[in-house]
């Protein structure tokens, strides 16, 4: 009856192992090559774990000690092992760091035509605005098969937007902005988390990506109430903020023009070379006086604390459309 | 077959009592607190340590439990983020880091190179008020309300957010941190300049070996933790914008003095236990170990190198990619002299003649668990894996793997192995063979699920979870409960055999080493006359000769 | 035969004064109070290294601020108490002398009082004068801190700068204050003549110690008052 117990025992636990997925879905462009290099990593612990185990197993039952007296003649060492053993193991790190690293750079960069969507994290809540202006709540909407890429940032401490099934995870650091990308393969729901311990409710920052095909994309993006753009909520602000009384179009104000200044290299007094992208704007505004250019004295006040994260991707936004379209606008 | 005492000379067994040793020299709780005998100190450490284990493992106890139910089964969230922080920063700055040092250590070290005391014994009992004052103020942060950054303090949550005891914890290892100094300054010291005559450094111990690596990384990486907490206290307390990035501060600056510290901490937590595990291996397969110039210089080498890759901590803070590039390369790097020492212990069992006495039961399971723990640090080192790793429950089993399966196993095989030596008495083996396998099969179902939790996407410090990850969870808990059980049976018959057990002579294993060549306990001057060492270390072909 | 140990200390010979028991002779000990010193000294550095790098980065991020801050630092007091603090080396290793080449211990007390006299002038000139104007124009950041409008946008961070400044020159002064109980202690050593041209050991360890806590101001001195671009060159930045 015992044996009867223990089988059934032993079968519910098997029946209940083979139940447990060992991967999260795949479900991005990078995911099956992440696992392929799992897998080998895998491979490896488990043999060299295997083998080591099963050498000491063997070892302590063939060489056990038979007699009290016992003495094992004397073995110092053996050179052309220890080479060996340390450059057969330094070969196989060296493969792993070539495969992980290119894969890496690869999951780094994202493609040039990426749709971007803007992410800020602040305690407990993932705050998500696409481009043409819908915000989301702990939810993200995204076409499949078409390279999306985040950049976000935090309202107040460190976060980290994680999605298992696409294997992307970056921190949201406050004060910066930092970015991932992924293209999805296949329609679904996943999980986003948190993943980095930021406060009582870390545990409940977390959502859900929806990928849908273009034209569900299309049509969610589009239904609801019409919004508008995060361009055109940024050139509100503009106003709002007086940033135009300072930053007219024709170079006529006690500012530079704005227009097409986005991706220009710009000198500063100092001689310096910055490319102007999103971090450097985003330091224009809160920590105007970081950046003196050569021919504007700076005069320039601080929006720290007036605005909010998303706020200020707001104006960046519009600021990346100015040169875009090459309108002229009194900003009126 | 029971306790396996080999008298070296047969039929003379000394009743302890009747002769003068460290314990019964003087009496009196003024002896024991004004002492400044390594080894009363090392005992004074053993009794502190362990009290703080168990004081951390309830934390983890409570953890496990509420664990078992998605939704949490024990506490609210706040409360379960104290527990996870208190655990990490008990376990991490009371017990691992001192661990093995502070009681094996302190009592081995001028034993083993045959000499009466460290060099700075006072410094020696200042470095254990130095501890006891750290603790204290730990513990009163405990009582007070608790603590609930993470053991890693990230700012700004810790400088700006947290409504926490942060200042009393972070005072508290502070302060601990000198301790740790003092103690690796006695050892850099001690094992410099007072080995006994004929003792070169290719002849000691590989122990000391560990404890010396061990020294340094104490003696350079320690100051720089004092340092960061003592800024992330400024930073609480005045506001300046050191670490808050809302005025101006640099949050990943935190990180990186932080982890500057850390990550040669955790080898500190690691080295020791290899260096017992050489003493383990070469005894209980009474042979000489296997490449000891490759093992010594390992020991060194991994002191050196875990300073250079604190990065890997910070792999998807944003930093740059290349910065990734050198702290991914340097990580694999670290992880060659610990596998060459592996293969080296490995070797050493060939043709050896191997028993099965707990200690050797407690370092058969170090190397396999060690093994297993740092090739999954593989995972992490690689960046494309770690990109999806970090952060989940992956990272929560590789370092328990090492710690606790790695550490923890090496502490506990050494009090094993020279509880003769210190106690003078032998604890029963079969319940030392019987909690060595609890502890084995306990701590492998409580962590293994973790790596597949991890993988699957699960991040740590989580008070709350998808359902889907229940059963993995549950997995985890039961075993729990088993590896506490399994380490109460230690301290049960451990303290029963103090009183109990039966009367052990000096070198009860047959081991080679200068400390088994004194009477156990030994006297508190350790040696007579100082040996003058004539053979290699593990000299175990060399039948009958001491080394004296 | 194990024979029970007996304290035989009598039967040795009579060790030089100031031996400790857990050296096997003189030349032991003194070779260990060195290298301890010497170890010591390196986590010292260690521990203030790790605040010179977090100053020289938060220098290169903050430059302005910093450089207004430097500007506002009295850097002749700064100047005379780094000649203090040299002075006091020299005393110092003077004491050592007088006791290694056997003078009279008055010769000895001599130096080391002079020692602790320079170290007290440099703690007075730091917080008499020094530390308490910065009190009074509001410097010091936790105490009624007035960011002043000539700072410009700057002004944010130049409180950033005097953390810096206070706790540096703070760290470096409670190391002084501690060798200042040090050099008490063998001034009394030294008026009871336990010093001799066989056993100075602990005036040798202390003057490492002492040198280096000189050695830190010396860095201290150009990193806080120094670069402060008071010394601007017309022309270059």
């Amino acid at each position: 009856m015992i044996t009867g117990l223990m089988l059934t025992g032993f079968t519910n636990i098997a029946a209940a192992v083979a139940a447990i997925p060992i991967h999260p879905t795949s479900a991005s462009s990078i995911a099956d090559s992440v696992d392929h290099l799992y897998y080998f990593l895998t491979v490896i612990t488990l043999f060299f774990t295997f083998a080591i185990f099963t050498t000491i197993f063997y070892f302590m039952v063939k060489f056990r000690r038979r007699s009290p007296d016992e003495r094992p003649a004397d073995t110092k060492t053996h050179l052309a092992l220890e080479l060996t053993w340390t450059i057969v193991p330094t070969l196989i790190t060296v493969v792993i760091f070539v495969w992980a690293s290119s894969l890496y750079f690869e999951n780094s960069r994202p493609p040039e035509a990426s749709t971007e969507i803007f992410v800020v994290g602040k305690q407990w809540m993932w705050h998500i605005q696409h481009p043409e202006g819908v915000r989301e709540i702990n939810e993200l909407h995204v076409p499949v098969n078409a390279p999306i890429k985040i950049t976000m940032t935090s309202d107040d401490v460190i976060h980290d937007f994680y999605i298992p099934a696409f294997r992307v995870k970056k921190d949201a650091v406050p004060g910066r902005y930092t970015s991932l990308w992924f293209q999805a393969t296949k329609i679904g729901t996943y999980h986003i988390f948190c993943a980095q311990y930021c406060g009582a409710d870390h545990a409940e920052m977390i959502g859900w990506v929806y990928v849908m095909s273009p034209s569900d994309y299309a049509a969610w993006l589009s239904g609801g109430a019409r919004n508008e753009s995060m361009a055109q909520t940024g050139e509100r602000l503009f106003t709002q903020l007086g940033c135009v009384t300072c930053h007219v179009a024709d170079n006529t104000g006690r500012g530079p023009s704005l227009v097409g200044i986005y991706g220009k290299q710009e000198k500063l007094r100092n001689g310096d070379m910055k490319l102007v992208d999103e971090a450097l704007i985003r330091q224009a505004i809160v920590n105007p006086n970081s950046i003196i250019l050569p021919n504007y004295p700076p005069i320039m006040p601080s929006f720290q604390g007036q605005i909010n994260e998303e706020q200020v991707l707001q104006l960046i936004a519009y600021v990346k459309s100015l040169g875009a379209e090459e309108r002229k606008t009194n900003g009126k | 077959m029971s306790t396996t005492v080999i008298p070296e000379m047969p039929g003379q067994e000394i009743p302890a009592e009747s002769r003068v040793n460290y314990l019964n020299a003087s009496y009196g709780v003024k002896s024991w607190l004004l002492t400044t005998d390594h080894k009363r100190i090392a005992l004074l450490y053993l009794g502190s340590i362990t009290l703080m284990f168990f004081v951390g493992g309830f934390f983890a106890v409570l953890m496990r439990l509420h664990l078992i139910e998605p939704q949490g089964a024990l506490v609210a969230p706040e409360t379960y983020n104290k527990l996870f922080t208190m655990h990490g920063v008990i376990m991490v700055f009371f017990f691992l880091v001192p661990s093995i040092p502070a009681t094996l250590g302190n009592f081995l070290v001028p034993m083993m190179i045959g000499a009466r005391d460290l060099a700075f014994p006072r410094l020696n009992l200042l470095s254990w008020y130095i501890y006891i004052i750290g603790a204290a103020f730990t513990l009163y942060a405990v009582i007070s309300g608790g603590v609930d950054t993470g053991w890693t303090f990230y700012t700004p949550y810790s400088s700006t957010f947290s409504h926490t005891s942060v200042i009393p914890t972070a005072l508290g290892v502070f302060i601990t941190g000198f301790s740790s100094i003092l103690t690796g300054l006695n050892f850099v010291v001690t094992i410099h300049k007072m080995r006994a005559p004929g003792l070169t450094w290719f002849r000691l111990p590989l122990f000391i070996w560990a404890m010396y690596a061990t020294s340094i990384i104490f003696i350079l990486g320690t100051p720089v933790i004092a340092i960061t907490i003592f800024l992330l206290g400024l930073e609480r307390l005045l506001h300046i914008g050191i670490f808050d990035p809302a005025i101006g501060g640099d949050p990943i600056l935190f990180q990186h003095m932080f982890w500057f510290y850390s990550h040669p901490a955790v080898y500190i937590m690691i080295l020791p236990g290899m260096g017992v595990m050489s003493e383990l291996i070469t005894c209980f397969s009474r042979k000489r170990v296997f490449g000891y110039t490759f093992v010594a210089f390992s020991s060194l080498a991994i002191a050196i190198i875990s300073f250079l890759v604190w990065g890997h901590h910070m792999f998807v803070t944003g930093q740059s990619i290349y910065a990734g590039l050198i702290f991914s390369v340097l990580s694999f790097l670290v992880a060659i002299p610990s596998a060459v020492k592996v293969f080296n212990w490995t070797a050493t069992l060939y043709k050896g003649s191997i028993s099965y006495d707990a200690p050797m039961l407690y370092a058969l399971g170090f190397i396999g668990l060690f093994t297993m723990g740092g090739l999954t640090g593989l995972f992490l080192a690689s960046l494309a894996t770690d990109v999806h790793l970090n952060g989940t429950y992956f990272i929560v089993a590789h370092f328990h793997y090492i710690m606790v399966g790695g550490a923890v196993m090496a502490y506990l095989g050494g009090i094993h192995f020279w509880w003769p030596k210190i106690t003078g008495r032998m604890y029963p083996d079969g319940w030392a063979r019987f909690a060595a396998l609890i502890i084995f099969v306990g701590f492998n179902l409580t962590f293994f699920p973790q790596f597949v939790l991890g993988y699957l996407g699960m991040p740590r410090r989580y008070a709350v979870y998808p359902t889907e990850f229940q059963v993995l969870n549950v997995m985890s808990s039961a075993g729990a409960s088993i590896l506490g059980i399994g380490y109460l049976i230690p301290l049960i018959y451990l303290l029963w055999s103090i009183r109990y057990g039966p009367i052990a002579g000096p070198n009860p294993w047959g081991a080679k080493g200068l400390e088994w060549e004194t009477p156990s306990p030994p006297p508190t001057e350790n040696f007579e006359e100082i040996p003058v060492v004539t053979e290699d270390a593990y000299d175990y072909a060399n039948v009958g000769g001491s080394r004296g | 035969m194990w024979e029970a140990p007996v304290a035989d200390l009598a039967v040795h010979a009579p060790h030089p004064p100031g031996f400790k028991h857990q050296f096997e002779d003189m030349e032991q000990q003194r070779e260990a109070d060195s290298l301890g010193m010497w170890v010591f000294l390196v986590t010292e550095i260690m521990f203030f290294g790790g605040l010179f790098a977090t100053y020289i980065i938060y220098r290169a991020l903050y430059l302005t601020a910093f450089e207004e801050g430097s500007r506002l630092l009295n850097v002749k007091f700064g100047a005379a108490n780094t000649a203090v603090l040299i002075g006091s080396s020299l005393t110092m290793a003077l004491a050592i002398h007088a006791a290694q080449a056997g003078k009279k211990k008055s010769e000895q007390v001599m130096y080391l009082v002079l020692t602790m006299i320079l170290g007290a002038i440099f703690l007075f000139l730091k917080f008499n004068f020094e530390w308490r104007a910065d009190y009074h124009e509001h410097l010091i950041p936790g105490f009624h801190f007035i960011i002043r409008p000539e700072w410009g946008a700057a002004g944010t961070h130049v409180p950033l700068f005097f953390c810096f400044y206070f706790f540096m020159t703070g760290l470096h002064a409670l190391h002084m204050i501690i060798g200042f109980g040090i050099l008490g202690t063998l001034t009394v050593m030294a008026q009871r003549g336990r010093f001799s041209s066989e056993y100075y050991a602990p005036l040798e360890v202390s003057g490492l110690y002492w040198h280096f806590v000189d050695i830190v101001w010396i860095f201290l001195f150009p990193l806080l008052y120094l670069i402060g671009g008071r010394f601007a060159i017309p022309g270059v930045h």
